[in-house]
């Protein structure tokens, strides 16, 4: 099976990109929540990524990444016709996604904006009335606003500098919907540790039920290795098979933080390693 | 064929007088243990044809040979031996092929002391007939082109029948056995791996010092030189389900997903960076080929001071693979004693010869460290041995009281695996045990499902290559008979 890249869509010049991918088989199973694991050639790593989008009908896939280390570096110098070496999915459980009577408040932050417009859409379509709230440091790494405008009923925009929306963080804009009028039945939180563990003690204080998303070092990404074990409510969980997404109010996220350092300096070193050997990074 | 050197061999193991004074056990010629701790090739180079026909000649072909009755899959194994002293290598390997299909993997890490060479006459008075260095030999030589010829007798396999097709989900040794059994009468096989590289165990558990990539790459290449086709990446459960494979219009499945799921201590500290379980640390080694970082793209670090939790082959092979990533100090830490280690007696000797300690009678209970979250220091508790428990096996006790430190930077922890329940779980009426392990009739292999058939790690919980093949050997059977009549 041939995973081709159907379309590339730069969002941030340089560091973030769309990949739509031709991938009936996982497309057709994929579900608000999933994720995938691929590799990019043969002496590649297996590296984690949210499935942004489907749609069903074409086979394909949306992936977001964010340049970070050798992997997505390599991943961006592929373009529209070329081939992921290896495509695994769909992985982790499907997010919980019900009726509910009140709206349901979903929060992103970098490039964990499109993942969880993934998770929005699965909301809407169930018919319930989705907020997103998204964040960025200014408006040029925002991504995603238009496409989630189609699948909320609205969308609050934070930036840290007030270059777009509301100057300040995403925790100040849902703590006033929080405290506003009307009930919201869920939060969910989908971004950086820091901002998940940030938006699960905003909606601890409401009272509101939290779910974030974990993104967790992963290696077979089917329960086999427990490298993505993570501790929440006392108890180790496999971030791969029990998540990725889980209660915020019992996740232990200086754990989650501290665990994702790992590998920091094998990680820094292979990155400098590939920026030395000259690769053609010109895809964009 | 370099008869001159053979008839030397000849002469020289078998002596004109064939009385009580038999040759002794021809030894394996193994890489220096100064030599191999700086690298990851082979440790066991295999024997050179005078040597595979030195030890043939010691071989009695008895009449009721006790080493068959130990074989799980029943390889006529004096009638390989009695070929292979004849100078037929390709015989012999025909004849090892009738009843395993991965002899080049079993040669080389069936625990043979237990099963064919326990049953070996020769064993009685002296050592027995190095069976699983003569089969090794043998695979080794005999290079896997024209297996089809080989296995069937006939010059090309029946072509797959189009309309007969089984599908098996996870490539370890039970599904090849499936799909190497089956093909070759005529029925297409499809092989469904979650992980990017077929194999199973054989490519991401056992360190290529022990099991070369390449061969495991070999026997696979001749599954699919018998048209079996591998779909990697293909989780069952996720991608595809099993009751969609019988829509589909496979006309059996097989589930041979191993038991991989780790088994963590439940102590203290155990999420701190440093802490692995053996398969992750094995996997990023094997799969992932870390130790050939940075061009390598999968990241490991050697540590400084690593501990090893477990005294079983996994744990002796994660011990091993840090010795040669270049740790400083490796230590076995056991619960019980020597004598209750159920790792192989020769992976214990290639572990001291290579620097590995072993600390016995101590257990883990907690594991310290720094504010970044770092493995620093594992404490333990001193243990006696008990009375026997249901294992037969002297149980651990804990000493009161008696407490030590030691210093770590790396943990691996392998204590064992359970079953994963990602496939039982999304596969309705598919019955598992108390232990979540799949349930079969154990003469078929077919589970509470009809026409889906289970074997392997998944059926018995982690045991070996070679129980894993006769369980698909098993299914196999079972399954041509349905399908064939
Ligand atoms: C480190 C280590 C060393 C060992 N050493 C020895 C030894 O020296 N001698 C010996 O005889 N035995 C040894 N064993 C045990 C032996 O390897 C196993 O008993 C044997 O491999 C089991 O075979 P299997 O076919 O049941 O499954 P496995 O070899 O476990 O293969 C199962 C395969 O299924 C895949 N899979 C899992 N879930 C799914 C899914 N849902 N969908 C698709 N694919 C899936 C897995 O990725 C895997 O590739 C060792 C085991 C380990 C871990
Ligand atoms: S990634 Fe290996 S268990 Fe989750």
């Amino acid at each position: 099976m041939v995973h081709r890249i159907v379309r590339k869509r730069p969002l941030i010049p340089g560091r973030t990109s769309e990949l739509v991918i031709y991938a009936p088989h996982i497309a057709a199973k994929a579900r608000p929540g999933n994720f995938v694991i691929l590799r990019v050639h043969d002496k590649g790593e297996r590296i984690p990524l949210t499935i942004a989008n489907v749609e069903r009908n074409d086979g394909t896939i949306t992936l977001v990444y964010l340049v970070l280390g050798k992997t997505t570096a390599l991943l961006d110098t592929l373009h529209a016709g070329d081939a992921i070496l290896d495509l695994c999915g769909p992985l982790g459980k499907p997010t919980a996604i019900r009726r509910r009577p009140a709206p349901v408040v979903c929060v992103g932050g970098g490039t964990g904006i499109a993942a969880m417009h993934h998770i929005a859409k699965g909301h809407r379509l169930a018919g319930n009335m989705v907020i997103g709230i998204i964040g960025a440091r200014s408006k040029d790494l925002l991504l995603f606003e238009p496409e989630l405008r189609l699948v909320c009923h609205e969308v609050l925009v934070a930036t840290d500098d007030g270059s777009r929306g509301r100057k300040g963080l995403v925790t100040a804009l849902l703590e006033e919907r929080l405290a506003g009028e009307g009930r919201v039945a869920e939060v969910l939180a989908v971004g950086p540790v820091p901002m998940m563990a940030a938006v699960s003690e905003v909606a601890g204080r409401f009272g509101v039920p939290c779910q974030v998303s974990l993104n967790a070092i992963m290696l077979d990404g089917i329960g086999m290795c427990g490298a993505c074990r993570v501790t929440v409510g006392g108890e180790t969980r496999f971030a791969c098979v029990d998540g990725p997404e889980f209660d915020g109010a019992k996740v232990d996220f200086r754990e989650l933080s501290q665990r994702l350092t790992a590998f920091r300096p094998q990680e820094r070193h292979a990155y400098e390693e590939l920026e030395k050997s000259h690769v053609c990074r010109c895809a964009n | 064929m370099p008869t001159r050197s053979w008839k030397k061999a000849m002469s020289a193991a078998a002596p004109t007088e064939p009385s009580r004074i038999r040759p002794p056990r021809t030894a394996m010629p193994e890489q220096p243990a100064g030599q191999r701790v700086g690298n990851f090739d082979e440790v066991a180079l295999g024997y050179t044809p005078d040597m595979a026909r030195a030890e043939a000649v010691r071989c009695l072909a008895c009449k009721k040979p006790g080493c068959v009755a130990g074989c799980p899959v029943g390889i006529d194994i004096p009638g390989f031996i009695t070929a292979l002293a004849a100078g037929d290598v390709p015989r012999a390997y025909a004849v090892i092929r009738r009843a395993n299909s991965l002899p080049a993997v079993c040669g080389r890490v069936c625990p043979q002391e237990s099963q064919c060479e326990r049953g070996c006459v020769l064993g009685l008075k002296g050592e027995p007939v190095a069976i699983g260095r003569l089969e090794r030999y043998v695979a080794d030589t005999f290079m896997a082109d024209g297996a089809c010829a080989v296995l069937t007798g006939a010059a090309a396999c029946p072509p797959p029948v189009a309309k007969t097709r089984v599908a098996c989900i996870g490539s370890g040794p039970a599904s090849l056995t499936v799909a190497g059994t089956l093909v070759t009468r005529g029925i297409a096989v499809d092989v469904y791996e979650a992980l990017h590289e077929p194999g199973g165990v054989l490519v991401y558990g056992i360190p290529e010092f022990r099991l070369p990539k390449a061969v495991v790459r070999r026997e696979i290449a001749a599954l699919k030189s018998l048209c079996v086709r591998f779909f990697t990446n293909w989780v069952g459960g996720r991608t595809v389900m099993v009751p969609e494979l019988l829509d589909q219009g496979y006309e059996a499945v097989f589930i041979g997903i191993g038991a991989g799921l780790p088994v963590f201590l439940d102590i203290p500290g155990e999420s701190r960076i440093g802490v692995f379980s053996a398969n992750e640390y094995l996997t990023r080694v094997n799969l992932g080929r870390a130790y050939a970082f940075p061009e390598w793209d999968t990241p490991v670090y050697p540590g400084r001071r690593v501990v090893v939790f477990g005294a079983g082959n996994v744990a002796l092979d994660a011990a091993r693979t840090a010795v040669r990533l270049g740790a400083r100090s490796v230590s076995i830490v056991y619960r019980r004693s020597e004598n209750e280690m159920p790792a192989r007696a020769e992976e214990i000797r290639h572990a001291r010869e290579e620097g590995v300690g072993f600390v016995c009678l101590h257990a883990p209970v907690a594991f310290g460290g720094d504010a970044q979250g770092r493995l620093a220091s594992v404490r333990l508790q001193r243990m006696r041995l008990g009375e026997p428990d249901a294992s037969g096996r002297c149980r651990p006790v804990a000493c009161e009281g008696a407490f030590c430190e030691i210093e770590a930077d790396i943990a691996i922890v392998a204590v064992g695996t359970r079953a994963n329940p990602l496939l039982p779980r999304s596969t309705p009426g598919l019955l598992v045990n108390r232990r979540g392990y799949i349930s079969v009739t154990e003469a078929t292999g077919e589970t509470t499902l009809p026409m889906v058939f289970a074997g392997g790690d998944i059926v018995t919980g982690a045991a070996t290559v070679i129980s894993a093949m006769g369980a698909g050997r098993r299914a196999a059977e079972a399954i041509s008979r349905r399908l064939l009549g």
